[in-house]
């Protein structure tokens, strides 16, 4: 960023300062959290130590921002807790001061996404505690990306600290959870003026600098292969573009060279999870400089771990997409009968696959179907689109 | 997380059950307001729970609308008396699950009717169309 006269260089000054404490109020937060305070007091003295940056910053920013912001959102807390102990005139607990030291970055954002993540939490639950406390978004934003009031969310938000409040964190905390959790973070995508899948890259990056596990580099790289992919899956107007339809030279070639090192050195560590299998295959096609070109063989063998790794009937049905390609629409065909009836995209697979086997009357009928059964307007339109371009054909 | 449509029909829909068939100008008073506190509360405690969307009571009658080429007024018909299905309100919530929506309509169904027994009038759920996930092969 260069600015290129004084008020924009004062402006930018501002947008940075933002950009800071959005990066810095969760790492605060997980600061008083490891040191032990409890979750809702946490972020209030974050709160209130945010106040007292603000009236004192002006006047010349701390060297070191987040230390004079742990330093001071700490003692606000003791604050609070010793008004408290006052108050209720018993003797204040006797809080130890925390050794002195750089403050653990990683370990915290770690610490802090168990606790977001909590099991006794629903997965809304989690997705919106983890982007309000960890990404620093306010609650009017997350409200606006998952299209509900304000109150509402701010509700779903504050239940979610109590529950965590009650619970606490026990034992340790389960890394496949917190994965789940930023995947459907990004998996929701574009919801209004707030762009999830970039959110949840950024807390996977975050969470990736500070974990060896290769599970967080194959979600991490997943989503790098798909985001890149971003500008090509719809049309100026919001259409849905398929895959092998898409606009190749629209496609991120830098992401992709990031994702492809990402998974090639988690897959080195050789201890393969879901998440990498699923990236290995985004790599695979995004490898491919034309539709005709992506390797289906190899496609399908990574479905078939895939498979192995799961049992979803999800991933069966994607692997039959593989199998018509690889060998075939009628072996495509026959491997649909093992995928149970009520998995969701199935006669939409059903239909492409009849098409391709020249069974042009079975495939518009099912284009249909699908079209009715489809889980969002983008996907409904394109079958309908499909179901017309059939029209009088078969 | 998805949002549905829980839709009260005063009329439409499967065979109503029986407490669920006198109309409501032949309620008391009283009945009348306990169903319609019954409801309040039950708005309240979705908004509580982080999945109150928005919600409303529609006048039984309305006007069927059409456009009539460039430059004409709307042509109106209607209000019928005889429609089969008249839609008396909706909420919108946003659940974790179908079946979490499912539990709230079966609720929404237990509202207080005539000698304050649970009305258990059919209530339809509808699943709103989402954006399609970043994910998808």
């Amino acid at each position: 960023m260069t600015a290129s006269g004084t008020a924009n260089g004062a402006f930018e000054a501002q947008v940075d300062q933002g950009d800071l404490l959005k990066t810095l109020v969760p790492q605060v937060l997980a600061v008083l959290v490891r040191r032990g305070a409890e979750f809702a007091a946490a972020e209030d003295a974050v709160q209130e130590a945010l106040l007292e940056a603000v009236r004192r910053w002006p006047d010349g920013r701390p060297d070191d921002p987040k230390g004079w912001l742990v330093t001071v959102a700490w003692r606000k807390h003791l604050d609070v807790l010793r008004s408290e102990a006052a108050r209720r005139r018993r003797e204040l607990v006797d809080h130890a001061e925390p050794p002195a030291g750089p403050a653990q970055t990683d370990d915290d954002t770690l610490l802090l996404l168990f606790l977001c993540c909590h099991r006794d939490l629903t997965p809304s639950s989690a997705v919106a505690l983890t982007l309000r406390a960890v990404g620093g978004l306010t609650t009017k934003q997350i409200a606006a990306a998952y299209l509900v009031p304000e109150a509402t969310m701010a509700q779903r938000i504050s239940r979610a600290k109590r529950t965590v409040a009650t619970q606490g964190v026990q034992g340790p905390g389960d890394l496949g959870r917190v994965l789940r959790v930023l995947y459907l973070i990004f998996n929701e995508g574009y919801g209004g003026d707030l762009d999830l899948t970039a959110e949840a890259i950024r807390l996977t990056r975050q969470l990736a600098a500070g974990t060896q596990d290769p599970e967080v580099a194959g979600l991490l790289a997943l989503m790098l292969l798909h985001h890149a992919r971003r500008e090509s899956r719809f049309t100026a107007d919001g259409a849905l573009v398929p895959l092998a339809e898409q606009d190749r030279s629209r496609w991120n070639t830098t992401l992709i060279a990031e994702g492809i090192g990402i998974l090639q050195a988690a897959l080195d560590r050789d201890r393969l999870g879901e998440f990498q299998a699923q990236a290995a295959i985004a790599a695979l096609h995004a490898d491919a400089q034309r539709p005709e070109d992506t390797d289906w063989t190899q496609v399908l063998q990574w479905y078939d771990e895939l498979l192995a790794l799961t049992d979803s009937p999800v991933v069966a049905l994607n692997r039959v997409v593989a199998v018509g390609e690889a060998d075939g629409p009628l072996a495509g065909l026959r491997a649909l009968r093992d995928v149970p009836a009520d998995v969701p995209r199935r006669t939409a697979v059903s239909a492409h696959l009849h098409e391709r086997a020249g069974d042009l009357g079975v495939a518009r009928e099912e284009y249909l179907a699908a079209a009715r059964l489809a889980a969002s307007g983008a996907e409904r339109d394109h079958l309908t689109r499909q179901a017309a371009r059939l029209h009088g054909l078969g | 997380m998805a949002k549905y449509l829980l839709l009260k029909h005063y009329r439409g829909g499967p065979k109503q059950m029986p407490n669920a068939e006198t109309p409501m100008d032949q309620w008391t008073p009283q009945e009348v307001t306990d169903h319609i506190a019954f409801m309040d509360r039950m708005a309240d405690d979705l908004r509580e729970r982080g999945q109150w969307v928005s919600g409303a009571a529609l006048s039984p009658e309305g006007t069927f609308v059409r456009f009539d080429g460039e430059g004409r007024p709307p042509v109106t018909d209607g209000p019928f008396a005889e429609t089969k299905d008249v839609v008396a309100g909706w909420m919108v919530i946003d659940m974790d699950t179908l079946e979490q929506a499912h539990e709230a309509a079966a609720y929404l169904s237990s509202a207080p009717g005539p000698g304050g027994l649970p009305l258990q009038e059919w209530i339809e759920v509808r699943p709103f169309l989402g954006n399609p996930t970043t994910v998808t092969e």
